[in-house]
């Protein structure tokens, strides 16, 4: 059980100290510009009719 | 002791044809690996179905001798070099990979798998006239209540009872999504009792597959399919072995995940063959809970149990986790491949665990489905979307998308576990640490006297003989250290027929 507790306590949770909270948000701002690229980049290889791809996209089941 | 966890992955892939007239998507199928088979490889050799067939002649499935130089559209079945089966199975092309050594091995062999059908997508789409294609996605699902699988399977100890098998990896199958679902967008199955699917504040679930559950332990794949599949069918000495096949996961495009999957798994049964796992956690409704926790991406739902407690998802997982720890120091990790992969598995177990318990944003680009979720409340926020908008079901599809310049999986940049030269060798060499090293390298060398192949023998017709058949009933043996240097020395399928004392 104490192994366990153990373990589990390696979650950061809530206790995180102010300097690891500096870290993790110019993480997050770096984070979040990665996504904007990203989201860039979506919008130019986005399929161009989503309604009529996704209509059309029609499997058989398989296995 | 438990058995040595030889694993595989079959993967059965989503198929469009884009053209202006209608299309079959079994011939769609044949056309993707017909292209490949035509196109790369110097000897076609076909699958054996006699073991899986009583009565079928060996000789009557090799169909190659009679191709012609268009694509053909027949159903198609052949074995490559690198031990993999490429074959069309109901309307897709299904590939399974070599069987492997353990579970690091076989996220190569299941990226040289994507790569193969990347190759067989590019290859077919130029034999096509412009304004048609060929488009292959890595997933289980169409969004409209069409499901294709992505299995996996395991080499389990025969003296072991089934009941203990299936006792102990339910509550692990039930619950082991929160860290291998690929995530998907809305529901295509309706809720027992009508009422409306209970998602959290997005219509987002963590699983492709959980929606299509109906049993917990049956025989099905395609109806009321069943968490714990019975199929009993070892491909290898029957006196000796079980193969569990597990149809319930879902088709990764993280590597990482499919690394997990397979790898808590084999740790988990490599426990169960062993007795080892005490006390049974199972669910009090199994099918309901798998879908519970398949909403839940909250992951604070709690799970009723037989037993009475109530846990959520991720402690039930803690729990395997901390009997896999102590299984390691009681037991070792022989069964999974030894200590530095057995303890890699067990570190990155824990850590996703421990990722998901503080903030699952964490693992972005680690899972699936986390990085879905991400990529699609952005992609919501910057357009003014609603989430039925019909832009972010197709980035539900677009993302397994194999197309390298389509891919948003790939576009992401989900952490690695494989190397690309290590994808790109296992395209064409078989695992020198499996029977399929032996298979992979008679292909290679001796094709042209080879009649078909299975998993567990191969078909030689070295001219004045009968045809000749190679068993090959243990997984580990016919490796590269037991046979490599018989097939570097021998000259033709004769001498190797004869040396092997056939």
């Amino acid at each position: 059980m104490a192994e366990r507790e153990q373990m589990r306590r390696s979650a950061p949770r809530e206790t995180e100290s102010p300097a690891q909270q500096d870290t993790s948000s110019e993480g997050a701002t770096e984070l979040k510009a990665e996504l904007d690229d990203l989201l860039d980049e979506i919008d130019d290889v986005l399929e161009t009719n989503a309604e009529e791809f996704v209509k059309n996209y029609v499997q058989k089941g398989g296995e | 002791m438990a058995v040595h966890k030889v694993v595989g992955i079959e993967t059965e892939f989503g198929i469009i044809h884009r053209c202006n007239g209608d299309s079959n998507p079994v011939a769609a199928s044949s056309m993707i690996i017909n292209a490949y088979v035509n196109g790369f490889l110097c000897q076609r050799v076909s699958w054996d179905f006699e073991d899986e067939q009583p009565g079928a002649d060996a000789r009557g499935f090799n169909e190659f001798d009679a191709l012609a130089p268009e694509i053909e559209t027949h159903l198609v079945n052949a074995v490559l070099t690198n031990g993999a089966r490429y074959y069309v199975d109901h309307a897709h092309p299904e590939l399974s990979t070599p069987e492997c050594s353990d579970a690091r091995q076989c996220v190569v062999y299941d990226r040289a798998a994507e790569e193969i059908l990347i190759r067989s997508m590019q290859a077919a789409n130029n034999l096509l006239p412009d304004d048609e294609e060929l488009v292959i996605h890595k997933n289980n699902s169409d969004g409209k209540g069409n499901s294709y699988g992505c299995h996996e399977n395991y080499l389990l100890d025969r003296d072991v009872p089934f009941g203990r098998v299936v006792t102990h990896i339910l509550p692990f199958f039930v619950t082991r999504q929160i860290f291998c679902g690929a995530g998907k967008l809305g529901v295509e199955v309706p809720m027992n009792d009508g009422s409306p699917a209970p998602f959290g504040d997005r219509p987002f679930q963590i699983s492709q597959r959980a929606d299509f559950f109906e049993e917990e332990v049956g025989l099905e794949t395609t109806l009321k399919r069943p968490i714990v599949n019975t199929r009993d069918e070892p491909h290898a000495d029957t006196r000796k072995y079980r193969r569990l096949h597990v149809i319930i996961g879902d088709a990764n495009m993280s590597e990482l995940q499919t690394y997990l999957k397979l790898g808590t798994t084999s740790l988990v049964l490599a426990m169960i063959d062993d007795d080892f796992v005490p006390e049974p956690l199972t669910p009090l409704v199994p099918v309901a809970a798998l879908r519970q926790v398949s909403f839940d991406t909250a992951l604070s739902g709690l799970i009723e149990l037989v037993d009475g407690r109530r846990m959520r998802a991720i402690e039930v997982q803690w729990e395997y986790l901390e009997l896999a720890r102590k299984y390691a120091q009681s037991h070792g990790l022989d069964p999974v491949g030894g200590d530095d992969i057995g303890n890699d598995i067990l570190d990155r177990w824990e850590a996703a665990l421990t990722g998901l318990e503080s903030d699952p944003m964490s693992l972005a680009t680690q899972l699936d489905w986390v990085a879905k979720l991400r990529l699609y409340e952005a992609f919501a926020e910057r357009h003014d979307l609603d989430w039925d908008d019909p832009k972010l079901a197709a980035l539900d599809l677009q993302y397994h998308d194999l197309r390298p310049s389509k891919s948003l999986a790939r576009r992401i940049g989900l952490e690695r576990v494989t190397t690309d030269d290590e994808v790109d060798e296992a395209v064409s060499a078989p695992p020198p640490t499996t029977r399929a090293y032996f298979r992979g390298r008679c292909l290679d060398k001796f094709g042209d006297e080879i009649v078909a192949a299975n998993w567990d023998s191969m078909v030689f017709d070295i001219g004045t003989d009968p045809l000749r058949r190679v068993p090959m009933l243990e997984p580990l043996r016919g490796t590269q250290a037991h046979v490599g240097s018989l097939l570097d020395e021998c000259r033709d399928a004769a001498e190797l027929l004869r040396r092997l004392g056939n």
